[in-house]
């Protein structure tokens, strides 16, 4: 019970600290309190930008996390997915040149997203077909993305181009909130549209049910029929999509390259959102965003130069923020009861 | 028998083998519509395994299920459901944080334009729950449910899914007497609308109670069939256990002795922090067994963990053999009583699963020479201790380095009672002794404590069961809402009598009602 209220105070609190941040957001960069660098460097615009550019690769990590852990598989190789997918897109980015522009960005997205899928499928068949143990066949997802993507990499090759911002017609003409939500570049609005997609899909659709089940009480989705490993088989497979997807961000819309280690620890950053934000879609959006602000805290305080502490400081802080905050909730989140456990039956096994 | 109607559900010739052991062997039932069939046998006959075969969950090694008349393979429960067969696992099988409604669906959801349709089910349970008498909440989280209210909803659940032939697997093991009584209720009113029930059980009262038909199982096959209105409890076990059995406990009178357990005003907290003990006092003397009697849930637990050091004391005094034992941690417990513990579930507190037998049987003593040398431990004397307990507890495992986990539930416990007995005590604790295990391993562990009472020890005997504590007991204490509301000699205690004092009622009243 007093699990429940936990997390009750918990979203009241940070809806209270959103609705808190854009009160803040709209005062500061309407009026002359745009003075104050202080709140320049906590509300400004760009602080805000470069927040939900942040968030995005986190966000589809956690909820690359939380469809294989809801079915039961741990999934901590999102970094390795990432980094697949992320190297992946950059090689059909580079390999379609030639194409028009929002063709050959596409073909990378897909790339990545395939690529992702592919990490996935591995993952759960060396879980569920091989039964070994899941956080190590997560470590061996890392390993092999981070090993094949930094062997295969050609430094001279150069993708030619990016996404761009899509304003939408009419919202982003709101001040601030128009500017930061409503004219950002495709990938960004496919990450906060996803969040509501695997909302309503995982709490109001038959498959969302059946995943839940299988993440929880296997045995007992089985003796109602359910096939619990093709459960688990079709979500991580799905989840590493996801995770392609954000590695495809990274190169397709934030950097506009490939480089090695480009991922640089965000899935694990991610797992810890999707911890934070109890396995839930909009938790792991409440935390991304938490994690996503702090580095661009980071980002505007090193920019500003209006603290003196070194900056290696400053840079500890998105790290630091993430430790405390898991490390704070430890006990108080429930993972999904079954996860990390094969599941055998006498007729699949 | 030509004019006998098809039977619901058949089974022929049925025989499962494991790699190793034969779990059923050449099994043929009938179940006829609108009847209770009970199944009757102890832990490890076949029961559970025959059921999961014609549940889908196993494949039989040979032989054929017919349902209605109509010979059927099952790949999968999917294909049972589809039959008309549903099963109530002795293990709910209900997921914890979803709600009743969640539960009830899955696997065979309702859904509107390609959403769940959780009102349409709710408004089924809603129906299902009025016509037969269950009274089941939709709405409600499963985790926040008590399990007499669990077990309705695994009910539901096959009712939900149209079965006409339900499979109850020792459904009455987890319930009270009244719960007990509920339960039977619902299901003779399932049989009045035409269902067909297997009632799965090897309690021998039960059966007779509420069968209209008894087949036994004995190691894996149907041994005999027996009519409740004929059969006799002595004449069910003597099938069951296929010899024999004492079912009621051989004892001299009790010749107690000096006072070795005394428990003055004893206060604590249940793992909710709610008062769980309110000034429980007591006196077990030497050579009398003291039984206290109750339902589940009224303080018995913490009064043993209180007593052995598991769970804190917030007020009052315990002394054994005139020392100061309050709050003294379970090793001082152990070697300073000196007593022992059979817990009360013995899974968590009683053995460790992946240890070996021998090792399970030192878990008190391996710290002590001849088991210790110095930091290592003493691998053979550990072994020749353990063959040497094994035979003289009648353990039945193929080998004292095999996993305890790997014995069946009167063997496991019969290990527990072997280290705990073997010592020299004073004072023996021990918790429901013989919770879900087989007649011939209850009959074993009786004797053993009418031993130990007999070697000037005293005992402390906790148990949910009337019938243990009435066969057991020299003096009878009635817990209630976590005080001791009445002791009674054992000639004084009537079945009447201490049921009522169970639910509460008041010494006074229920002398002159009883």
């Amino acid at each position: 019970m007093s699990r429940k209220r936990v997390w009750k105070t918990s979203s009241i609190v940070s809806m209270v600290l959103a609705v808190g941040l854009v009160v803040m957001a709209i005062l500061v960069n309407t009026t002359s309190l745009s003075q104050q660098t202080w709140l320049r460097v906590l509300f400004g615009v760009s602080a805000l930008n470069f927040a939900l550019r942040a968030t995005v690769p986190l966000v589809l990590g956690a909820l690359s996390g939380i469809l294989c852990e809801r079915s039961g598989i741990i999934n901590i190789g999102i970094e390795g997915m990432m980094l697949a997918g992320a190297f992946a897109g950059f090689v059909v980015k580079v390999a379609t040149n030639s194409w028009p522009l929002g063709m050959s960005l596409m073909a990378g997205v897909l790339a990545a997203v395939l690529i992702g899928g592919v990490m996935g499928l591995l993952h759960a068949t060396l879980s569920i077909r091989y039964r070994m143990d899941q956080i190590i066949s997560g470590t061996i997802i890392i390993i092999l993305a981070a090993g094949f993507t930094a062997y295969l990499f050609d430094r001279d090759a150069v993708a030619e181009g990016k996404f761009v911002a899509m304003p939408i017609p009419g919202l982003s003409k709101i001040p601030v909130l128009g500017e930061v939500l409503f004219n950002n570049p495709p990938l960004t609005y496919l990450a906060l549209i996803l969040v509501v997609v695997l909302h309503v899909a995982l709490f109001h659709t038959r498959w969302g049910l059946r995943t839940r089940a299988c993440g929880e009480h296997p045995r007992a989705a089985d003796t109602v029929g359910i096939n619990v490993n093709r459960y688990r088989y079709m979500n991580t497979t799905l989840g590493g999509m996801m995770a392609g997807l954000a590695g495809g961000f990274l190169v397709l819309e934030a950097v506009g390259q490939f480089q090695e280690g480009m991922t640089a620890g965000r899935g694990f950053i991610s797992l810890a959102a999707m911890i934070f934000g109890n396995w839930m879609p909009f938790g792991a959006l409440g935390a991304s965003a938490l994690f996503g602000y702090t580095q661009a805290l980071q980002n505007e305080l090193l920019l500003a130069g209006v603290v003196n502490v070194p900056r290696h400081f400053i840079s500890m802080l998105p790290y630091v923020v993430t430790i405390v905050a898991v490390s704070g909730f430890v006990g108080r989140v429930r993972p999904p009861a079954a996860e990390g456990k094969v599941y055998e039956t006498e007729s699949s096994a | 028998m030509a004019d006998q109607p098809i039977p619901a559900l058949e089974v022929r010739n049925i025989t499962k083998r494991f790699p190793g052991v034969i779990a059923n062997q050449d099994v043929n039932l009938k179940l006829y519509p609108g009847e209770i069939l009970g199944l009757l046998g102890e832990n490890g006959a076949g029961k559970t395994t025959l059921m999961n075969i014609i549940y889908g969950l196993y494949h039989p090694t040979e032989g054929e299920i017919l349902v209605r008349g109509q010979p059927v393979v099952m790949h999968s429960p999917k294909d049972a459901i589809a039959l008309g067969i549903g099963m109530v696992h002795q293990h709910f099988q209900l997921v914890p944080v979803m709600t009743v409604a969640e539960n009830v669906m899955l696997g065979s959801e309702a859904v509107r334009n390609g959403f769940l349709d959780v009102g349409a089910v709710a408004q089924r349970i809603h129906e299902l729950s009025s016509r037969y008498n269950l009274d089941v909440d939709p709405y409600a989280l499963v985790e926040d449910l008590p399990v007499g209210v669990r077990q309705r909803v695994e009910i539901v659940k096959t009712l939900y899914r149209q079965a006409e032939i339900l499979i109850l697997d020792e459904p009455t093991a987890v319930l009270t007497p009244q719960e007990i009584q509920g339960l039977f209720q619902i299901m003779n009113l399932l049989k009045e609308q035409g269902k067909s029930i297997i009632f799965i059980t090897h309690k021998l009262k039960e059966v007779l109670q509420v069968a209209d038909r008894i087949a036994v199982l004995r190691q894996g096959k149907v041994v005999g069939e027996a009519d409740p209105r004929t059969a006799t409890q002595a004449s069910l076990a003597a099938m069951m256990v296929g010899r024999e059995v004492i079912l009621t406990v051989d004892k001299k009178p009790a010749q107690p002795g000096p006072v070795i357990l005394e428990i003055q005003g004893l206060t604590a907290r249940n793992d909710l922090g709610e008062p769980a003990l309110r000034e429980v006092s007591l006196t077990v003397r030497a050579g009398e067994i003291l039984g206290v009697a109750g339902v589940q849930g009224n303080g018995q637990t913490e009064l043993v963990e209180v007593l052995t050091g598991l769970r804190p004391a917030l007020g009052g005094r315990i002394t054994v053999q005139g020392k100061d034992m309050t709050n003294a941690s379970p090793r001082q417990v152990t070697e300073e009583g000196p007593s022992c513990h059979v817990p009360e579930d013995r899974h968590a507190y009683g053995m460790v699963g992946s240890y070996s037998v021998a090792h399970n049987l030192v878990l008190n003593t391996y710290y002590r020479p001849p088991f210790a040398q110095g930091i290592t431990v003493n691998e053979p004397a550990i072994v020749e201790h353990a063959s040497r307990l094994v035979k003289e507890y009648d353990v039945r495992t193929p080998s004292v380095l095999t996993p305890a986990s790997s014995l069946s539930g009167g063997n496991q416990q019969k290990m527990v009672v072997a280290r705990e007995f073997s010592r020299p005590v004073k004072l023996l604790i021990a918790a429901q002794p013989t919770r879900g295990i087989d007649v011939g391993s209850i009959e074993f562990i009786h004797n053993q404590i009418v031993a130990k009472r007999d070697e000037d020890v005293a005992v402390l005997l906790v148990s949910y069961e009337l019938d243990e504590i009435m066969a057991l007991s020299d003096r009878i204490a009635v817990m209630y809402k976590g005080q001791i509301i009445d002791v009674l000699p054992r000639e004084e205690a009537t079945r009447e009598k201490l049921g009522l004092l169970m639910a509460g009622v008041h010494p006074d009243e229920a002398a002159s009602s009883a």
